[in-house]
């Protein structure tokens, strides 16, 4: 741990221009730790880091500690405003939205972390095997894309369910069947722009000078893609990835409307705020808070996607 | 006219309207309110014209109340099987249009009208929904229309049929329609006795794969021995005569315009995005899926008449926008079945500008409980006839779940103006509906039927009999209400230690007659599964038949699912009272044998109904004479729609 | 270059072929019937449904009714549409205008928005333009169209009163004035679409921009003594917008498909809500002349996009 803070103690003062010409050299250690002592740096990546594991914690153990459960309802109590009792008001059945914000992120954050990191895995590897090798694999594969866009996704969803939902659930139990059905599909209908982005990229890179560097001293080509090319395409991904979370969830809400997903008295952000939209006049809150959890979740995210790539580029210092 | 909507539209509403000027009874009520003919003149003309005694006491009724309408009674008859004219409550459309005094053609201006399905053919015989139907009916006609009250009232023809002018044959096998003369097509040509005829002919060629044919197929022939009386022969004594040629699935086509597009040719008919009719109104331009935009028809009959000049139909969005377009922009004079929830259209009338219409539905939100066992598979198919569900074949269990059913509350806070609770699964017309049934909630006694059963709570709270757990899937289609329902409903089960599995599934898998597809109502691979569905006629025996237990009417596999009995339920009594009533024709005997198949079904608990549905729409302040009715499209009388001052 | 080009495109009809094939087979597998609302309807028995079915051929073997349809679209017909037994193509000629008016003006506000806002924020990284620029775009991305389009008519129809919530196909008003109208009722779904859109790429624009700047090439243009616009427009944006270009040509097809929600909000006839429709009415060959003219449309773009890259990238090679 001390020679890799030496390595770098020596090596910032060598400033901006410097770190470019000695990347390659660089050990991977000395990258990950280089990238920790920037993040700290980055205040809003620091400070969406906080507000994220604040939500995910909240929505993992909130629901034990707030006394109404996310199921029960009371028409009498229907479509009050935020009080002491409910936070963040009721709902047209007389639901505590403040339970169900707690217990529908639990869904939310995990469909939306996890179909986005479906998408992004897929969409990278697809298209840093295509961008790299070029040629026919590029060909074939960036066909596969062109057939993965052109799908309507309705249809598509519609068949899934039939073939799968059941077995899904039959394999796994209702909620893990469902959840990984869902994620699955978000996934699967997503990792394309991806895969473009990712494949823009390593077209240019594939002839930047430090890959044939890399392949002068007989680095193999998973190495090259891997650790030379891959790192450097990953600014488009990260916008794809948080963009990816926001989008993961608002599809789920729109997957349970086909059918697709979980029960229909499970809530979920998006679905909240689908349910509430013919409240805005008149219980705003039901289209508030939901709204808000997203937004909040998928701003934080990004940041913290912001300060990662910024921490991950050895050619930046962070602006302070 | 019921409706069956996929896309979560799944037939909130039914229809409605009625027709003042052509409605000769309703101008005798009409003369009898405004106090131009005593009580006694009325007794005289009804009996002359041979009405009913229900109708003559509605008249009676009439006459208590004096209202300003100026007119005289002419020549009325009712169809035999009417429904007592709903003297005390005058639809609020009837209240608000006096029968339409000589205004001018087309001094309206421009009419719109907002459907949030869109139209996407004209031809009503290749109808594919109620907007395609309705958006028909402005321009095509039947021979008559049925108004909110059940009764016939002529349009195409001339009078209504009926035994006591001879109209309707005494075996009730044959009935005689008289036709309006000097009736044209929009396009000059006489309409024609052959026109009603050579409907017929298209409808029941099996290659036009006409959506109505299975209303024509109990007609043996038809004649015309002139240009303007029609016999049309049924192959069995047929009480539901009025099933033909009457209503949405009536309208007549011009022979002289679709002679060369009968069968295989029907879909390359211009006709059917152009049509030509004896309506109000022709197509001036329809974009399919979007919009319709009619003028007048100069050659329709009335020379007074309509008086919008031009009306646009607007189709597709959803519900809720064009509640607001309706109610607080008023962007559109008239929208259509505003399925949004109660408390959202209360809040949105308040805007001012609009009016929410509310006629009572023909059709039941209901819960169908399944009789055989949907998770045993033999031979191929869950569900099967002779497997029985281990627990719901019990009376008592089913019992149990309709007490757990809290229809009132589901009814006033799901639906509001849009239905109230019922014990009844035939709620129209209104002599046919049964006063001898009730329901309550008592999960109490629910309980106690559960534990007599036999099934008694386990230690983790749901019940069991021998090992076996009573966990059951319960699936309707997508529909935010239906959600909502299924939550307050799967809340007071849970209670009573059932567990419940909800599942929704898109309306047109669900409807699907896809013999492939596991996840149909018909294929009911579940425990409950919920719906709504009503009558089409006002003799209901095509809906009555959804209980009846003949083997081929079943949903199975051995006919591809395309039984109408999806409960499996079988039950000789039931059997014989519904066969009865496909061939009685004494009015009394037929309310009698109706209300006996309604209360056999719902004290058998084979369905727990819900809730009775009214239809919703709204109109602009300012529209006026509209008649909606149950029964009917709800464009039926649009040549009398005005907008008043 | 040439050869590059005529490969691609003959490569590009077995693609299409292998596309539709499985775009067929997913519609005929997938449940769902073109007379699903009448299945309650007791006027309408099961077997007269059953019977349609058959009419629409939808019981013959997949592979059968594969063949009929390719070879009349080989013959240029598109066939005649399950639901309103008009020809596809007229459908279609319908729809594209309004298609191309709302949606297509909608993404070119959202690249002339986008791209300068994207520019911007990463020069002036983590400056209050920045931030603000962040907090906007996330906010439209996390909003979905559906409560954004709700918004919008609370406001400019239902509050101000100076929008129309309706889109019609159909005003006849003449002039200036009928054209002001056709302006009108377009403001709000392209104002809903656009930012959306925009919300998207702005974020694509500012990522790309902060990848180059830092570039050396970038600061050796600077170290040359090059004005700083000169070394942003010509060098740092040259190569920033490899994935902007790849981003912009993933969405132009989709103009052709639409969007669906905001069509929906405001009833603009596009082909967006008819290929929804006919997807839900199972309306098998309108979805397939949709969802080819589509494909074609795509492998044409990335087509387009691959040459665009050689353009902005001197350096990437056409193998």
């Amino acid at each position: 741990m001390s020679e890799v803070t030496e390595q770098r103690r020596l090596k910032t003062p060598a400033g901006a221009v410097g770190m470019a010409v000695t990347l390659p050299a660089r050990k991977p250690r000395s990258l990950w730790s280089d990238a920790w002592r920037q993040f700290r740096h980055h205040r809003l990546a620091v400070a969406g880091s906080f507000v994220l594991l604040f939500m995910v914690i909240a929505t993992i153990v909130g629901p034990f500690l707030w006394p109404i459960p996310w199921n029960h309802f009371d028409m009498a109590e229907a479509l009050q405003g935020p009080s002491l009792r409910h936070p963040f008001g009721t709902s047209d059945l007389g639901h505590d939205i403040f339970a169900r914000i707690l217990w529908g992120g639990r869904i939310s954050i995990a469909v939306g972390v996890v179909a986005m990191l479906v998408a992004v895995i897929l969409g990278t590897l697809i298209r840093a095997v295509s961008g790299y090798f070029g040629g026919f694999l590029d060909s074939l594969l960036m066909r596969m894309t062109d057939m993965f866009i052109s799908i309507p996704s309705l249809p598509l969803l519609l068949l899934i369910t039939y073939l799968f939902q059941d077995r899904m659930k039959a394999m796994f139990g209702i909620e893990l069947g469902m959840f990984l059905l869902i994620v699955l599909v978000i996934g699967g209908l997503n990792w394309m722009p991806v895969a473009r982005l990712v494949r823009a990229s390593f077209l240019s890179l594939k002839q930047k000078e430090f890959v044939e560097a890399a392949h002068c001293i007989g680095v193999g080509t998973g190495g090259i893609i891997f650790r030379h090319i891959l790192p450097n395409t990953l600014s488009p991904v990260i916008v794809a990835a948080t963009l990816g979370v926001a989008q993961a969830i608002i599809t789920e809400s729109a997957l349970s409307f086909l059918g697709l997903g979980f029960p229909p008295d499970i809530p979920t952000w998006g679905r909240m705020l689908y349910d509430g939209i013919n409240w805005i006049e008149f219980a705003p809150w039901m289209v508030l808070f939901p709204g808000g959890a997203i937004f909040l979740t998928v701003l934080s995210i990004n940041y913290v996607g912001d300060g990662l790539r910024d921490a991950l580029d050895p050619r930046r210092m962070f602006a302070v | 006219m019921r409706r069956g909507i996929p896309d979560g539209g799944d037939e909130l509403g039914a229809t409605r309207e009625e027709g003042v000027p052509v409605d000769e009874l309703k101008q005798l009520e009409a003369a009898a309110r405004a106090g131009q003919l005593s009580r006694r003149e009325v007794l005289k003309r009804a009996a002359a014209l041979g009405l009913s005694a229900p109708v003559i006491a509605s008249l009676l009724a009439a006459c208590a109340r004096p209202q300003a309408t100026p007119t005289t009674a002419p020549a009325a008859q009712t169809p035999a099987p009417t429904t007592p004219a709903p003297a005390a409550s005058p639809t609020p459309a009837a209240a608000a249009s006096p029968t339409p005094a000589a205004g001018k053609r087309g001094e309206g201006g421009l009419v719109k009208l907002l459907w949030w399905q869109a139209p996407t053919i004209l031809n009503p015989h290749l109808a594919q929904g109620t907007k395609d139907f309705d958006a028909s009916r402005i321009v095509m006609e039947p021979l008559a229309d049925v108004n909110d009250a059940g009764e016939l009232v002529p349009i195409l023809a001339e009078e209504i049929p009926s035994v006591e002018n001879g109209g309707v044959a005494k075996d009730a096998k044959s009935v005689t329609w008289k036709l309006k003369r000097n009736v044209k097509w929009s396009d000059g040509t006489p309409f024609t006795s052959k026109d009603v005829k050579f409907t017929y002919e298209y409808v029941i060629n099996e290659a036009t794969t006409a959506t109505t044919m299975g209303n024509y197929q109990v007609i043996e022939s038809i004649e015309t021995p002139d240009d303007y009386t029609v016999v049309i022969k049924f192959k069995n004594p047929n009480p539901a005569w009025m099933n033909v040629f009457v209503g949405p699935y009536g309208m007549i086509l011009p022979e002289h315009v679709l002679r060369d597009y009968v069968g295989e040719k029907a879909r390359n008919a211009p006709f059917n995005l152009n049509p030509i009719g004896t309506g109000p109104y022709k197509v001036k331009e329809f974009r399919p899926g979007d919009v319709v935009v009619y003028e007048i028809n100069e050659n329709y009959r009335e020379p007074d008449k309509p008086y919008f000049a031009q009306v646009e139909m607007k189709g597709g969005g959803d519900a809720t926008t064009a509640a607001r377009a309706v109610l607080q922009t008023g962007e559109v004079d008239y929208a259509w079945n505003l399925q949004v929830e109660a408390t959202v259209l209360d809040q949105l009338e308040k805007a001012g500008v609009g009016v929410v219409e509310v006629i009572e539905g023909v059709s039941v939100e209901r819960i169908l409980i399944n009789m055989t066992d949907p998770r045993k598979e033999v031979d191929g198919e869950r569900s099967k006839l002779g497997v029985p569900h281990p627990w719901q074949s019990d009376l008592r269990v089913r019992q149990a779940y309709a007490l757990a059913c809290q229809r009132d509350v589901i009814a006033n806070t799901l639906y509001g103006r849009g239905g109230k609770a019922t014990s009844n699964i035939l709620v129209a017309p209104e002599r046919f509906v049964s006063k001898n049934t009730s329901w309550k909630f008592d999960l109490n006694e629910a309980a106690k039927l559960l534990d007599e059963a036999g099934w008694t709570k386990g230690p983790d709270g749901v019940r069991q009999k021998d090992g076996v757990r009573m966990e059951i899937v319960y699936q309707t289609t997508i529909n935010p209400v239906r959600q909502k329902t299924q939550e307050i409903i799967k809340n007071a089960f849970e209670q009573l230690g059932i567990k419940v599995e909800l599942k929704s599934i898109e309306a047109s898998v669900f409807f699907s007659s896809d013999p492939g597809n596991p996840d149909t109502a018909a294929h009911f691979y579940a425990d409950i599964e919920m719906f709504t569905n009503g009558p089409s006629s006002v003799y209901p025996i095509d809906y009555m038949i959804s209980w009846y237990g003949k083997e081929d009417n079943i949903a199975q596999k051995a006919n591809n699912w395309s039984g109408n009995n999806y409960e499996r339920w079988q039950n000789e009594e039931y059997d014989k009272l519904f066969e009865q009533a496909q061939i009685e024709l004494d009015p009394k005997k037929q309310e009698e044998l109706f209300i006996k198949m309604n209360d056999l079904v719902v004290n058998n608990v084979v369905v727990i109904p819900l809730v009775h549905r009214n239809s919703v729409s709204g109109r602009k302040k300012d529209l006026t004479g509209l008649e909606l009715s149950r029964w009917t499209d709800e464009t039926w009388n649009i040549a009398n729609w005005r907008r008043s001052s | 270059m040439t050869q590059y080009l005529i490969r691609r495109i003959l490569i590009s009809i077995p693609t299409l072929i292998a596309i539709s094939i499985v775009i067929f087979t997913i519609l005929a597998l997938a449940p769902g019937d073109p007379l699903a609302e009448f299945a309650m309807n007791p006027a309408v028995p099961p077997e007269v449904r059953q019977r349609i079915r058959k009419s629409m051929g939808l019981d013959d073997p997949i592979p059968v009714r594969y063949v009929k349809w390719a070879s009349s679209m080989l013959r240029g017909d598109f066939g005649y549409s399950f639901r309103s037994k008009s020809p596809v193509i007229d459908l279609i000629r319908q729809r594209l205008p309004t298609t191309l008016y709302v949606i297509g003006t909608a993404y070119l506000v959202s690249v002339l928005i986008a791209i300068p806002v994207g520019v911007l924020s990463a020069i002036r990284q983590y400056s209050i333009f920045d931030n603000v620029a962040t907090t906007l775009a996330f906010i439209g991305f996390s909003l979905p169209t559906f409560v954004t389009g709700i918004l919008f008519i609370l406001l400019f129809s239902v509050k101000l009163g100076w929008l129309p919530m309706i889109y019609r196909t159909t005003i006849e008003t003449e002039g200036l004035a009928g054209l002001w109208e056709k302006i009108k009722q377009a403001l709000m779904p392209i104002m809903v679409l656009g930012l959306f859109e925009t919300a998207a790429l702005t974020r694509y624009t500012r990522a790309a921009m902060l990848e180059t700047i830092h570039q050396d090439y970038v600061r050796t243009a600077r170290a040359k003594g090059l004005s700083e616009r000169t070394v942003i427009i010509r060098h740092a944006m040259r190569n920033a917008l490899i994935p902007v270009v790849t981003i912009v040509a993933l969405s132009i097809p989709g103009i052709f498909t639409g969007a669906v929600i905001t069509e929906q909000i405001f009833r603009v006839p596009g082909m967006g809500s008819l290929l929804i429709s006919a997807i839900r009415d199972n309306d098998t060959p309108v979805i397939m002349a949709i969802t080819i003219i589509f494909s074609a449309l795509v492998v044409l773009f990335n087509l387009i996009a691959d040459i665009l890259y050689g353009v902005l990238d001197p350096r990437i090679k056409y193998e």
